[in-house]
């Protein structure tokens, strides 16, 4: 019984971790509070449930919900940079039309996907279970991020979010960055609302809400947590971070808390992560010690 | 190399309080020019430069870079033609990435960025010879991120990385200024060297008008976002700042004075 528990709390751990390598582009890497992910999120999931639920394949359908999620981040890319909305806005106005976008896709408020073949059906015919469809996915996609924030456009977008006026000098494209950096966050949040729809067994235009401060959450505990230096290193913390959030919310219903109350906690876990440095200056000053809060340069 | 016809900049144009910052500018840098620009505050020295690299449209005239008319590209499409310094150390460097992934940006300014390996080893080579020239250690320390690094060392990778391509145009924006006098004078001395080896085009601004005499081969005084004095060398090589003080105040009948002018 505890140990099923345990490993579906690894199981969400790993699928949302996917979710969260995409915060963590736009977040660390761009230096953009992007909200679309609250919306791409059930957008993923809608699209591949609709697809299954008509009788398509569980693999085309979770390709096209991670086309589906980049067109919506290039939508708050292009508000952002093209029509000058403030990032926050333009994340918050796709959010918002995504709510009925995702009802148009799915027709109705939810779709079950029980006796439908799904990708993690699949693997349970093969005896495997759905974390190794995870472990999988997100360790590939975790290798593939790392690889690419190495290359030319991975500099390029590094540095869009770092100093936008140097890489302007340099040559390069700074809204365009922007909008590969959107795009491909978004397209795997939206790959993680499809697996995580085939792994529950249904797509519901709810389950977006509090997506995006999950996924901060994630890579603020993988940050606190995995300090050396270098890219590998940063998302290899925010897969951590990942299943140490689902961890805390493991314990915190085995503790009897009602699920209900899971995003209060989360948004106050988020609070007082991010208010860390605040906190201890202020104890410093208090305690009469020269220690400061310092801005150290993201990793 | 650079000719510039009948600019003219506002800025907060058609609400009553306009501000010309350039005003009919004309001017003509043959290949290997080493211009200094001085002038007071507000004269329009930051903005020329501004204007020519493409931070800013401009309202009249234009400006073409080796024969290109680039008065309307966008910066990006420019940039490869020119390499900038700024005076504030932190603007030319990507704080959180390393000192070879800086350089290999600044390196690629004239490519397509492409999905291959940003730095390969042969890049690493390079950078090492080029960093050693500075004098500095950074050439052990390529992949530490440029956070670590004091001012002065910034500054110098910065320089580094704006003429690493050989740019038809260095632009200098009083990259000296910021720095404590020791490590503005390595960084002086350094913008030499590499101007003088690699024989590149620049206009330099500086509030410093000793620097203005010394370095490069001509300078020119703006006031009120106009061009008042341009001096060539041999002429300009036998003036001294006072010189320099009086000739401003023949031309506009009052004295240079400001205090960011450093006289001496």
């Amino acid at each position: 019984m505890l140990l099923s528990a345990l490993i579906g709390t690894l199981e969400q751990g790993l699928v949302y971790g996917i979710m969260a390598l995409g915060v963590y582009i736009t977040y660390r890497i761009l230096h953009f509070a992007d909200l679309t992910v609250d919306g791409s999120f059930p957008l993923g999931a809608a699209v591949a449930a609709r697809f299954i639920a008509d009788g398509g394949s569980p693999l085309m359908g979770t390709v096209l919900a991670m086309a589906a999620g980049m067109l919506a981040g290039l939508t708050t890319g292009f508000l952002n940079t093209k029509l000058k909305i403030s990032g926050l806005l333009s994340g918050i106005l796709t959010m918002t039309a995504l709510y009925s976008v995702n009802l148009r896709i799915m027709g109705r408020a939810n779709i079950p996907l029980l006796r439908k073949p799904t990708l993690v059906s699949w693997f349970g015919e093969r005896g495997m279970a759905p974390w190794v469809l995870f472990l999988i996915t997100l360790v590939l996609i975790k290798l593939l991020l790392d690889l690419f924030l190495k290359t030319e456009v991975g500099f390029a977008i590094r540095a869009t979010g770092d100093n936008e006026q140097m890489i302007r000098s340099c040559g390069v494209n700074t809204d365009g960055m922007k909008l590969v950096g959107l795009g491909l966050a978004n397209c795997l949040v939206a790959l993680s609302g499809a697996l995580v729809a085939q792994y529950q067994g249904f797509a519901d235009v709810g389950m977006g809400v509090g997506t995006v401060v999950a996924g901060l959450a994630s890579v603020i505990a993988g940050q606190a947590l995995v300090r050396f230096p270098g890219l590998g290193w940063a998302t290899t913390g925010v897969i951590i971070g990942s299943l140490i959030y689902r961890g805390a919310i493991f314990a915190a219903l085995r503790l009897g808390l009602a699920p209900t109350d899971l995003k209060l906690i989360t948004a106050v876990l988020v609070v007082v992560a991010l208010s860390g440095p605040v906190w201890s200056s202020s104890v410093a000053k208090f305690g009469g010690g020269k220690r400061r809060a310092t801005n150290i340069p993201a990793a | 190399m650079l000719r510039i016809s009948q600019l003219r900049k506002v800025f907060a144009n058609g609400t009553g309080v306009e501000m010309t910052a350039l005003d009919n500018i004309s001017l003509e840098v043959r290949t290997g020019d080493f211009i200094t620009v001085i002038g007071s505050n507000g004269a329009g020295k930051s903005t020329l430069l501004n204007v020519i690299a493409g931070v800013y449209d401009v309202d009249e005239g234009e400006i073409w870079i080796d024969g290109v008319n680039v008065t309307n590209q966008p910066e990006y499409r420019r940039a490869h033609l020119i390499g900038r310094v700024f005076q504030d150390p932190m603007i030319g460097t990507a704080a959180s990435m390393t000192i070879e992934e800086n350089l290999a940006m600044a390196m690629k300014r004239c490519s397509p960025l492409r999905l291959a390996p940003g730095v390969t080893p042969q890049d690493r080579s390079r950078f090492r010879e080029l960093l050693a020239v500075l004098g500095l250690g950074l050439e052990d320390r390529l992949q530490e991120p440029v956070g670590l690094l004091s001012g002065g060392q910034r500054q110098a990778l910065t320089l580094l990385m704006a003429t690493i391509s050989n740019p038809k145009l260095l632009l200098l924006d009083e990259h000296t200024a910021a720095l404590d006098p020791k490590t503005g004078e390595m960084i002086g001395e350094l913008t030499n060297k590499i101007v003088k080896n690699r024989e590149l085009t620049v206009l330099m601004v500086t509030h410093d008008l000793r620097q203005a005499l010394e370095f490069g081969n001509r300078t020119i005084m703006m006031d009120q976002g106009q061009i008042i004095l341009d001096l060539r060398d041999p002429e300009r090589a036998a003036m001294t700042v006072d010189d320099l003080l009086d000739q401003f105040e023949a031309v506009r009948g009052k004295r240079l004075l400001d205090d960011r002018v450093l006289l001496v």
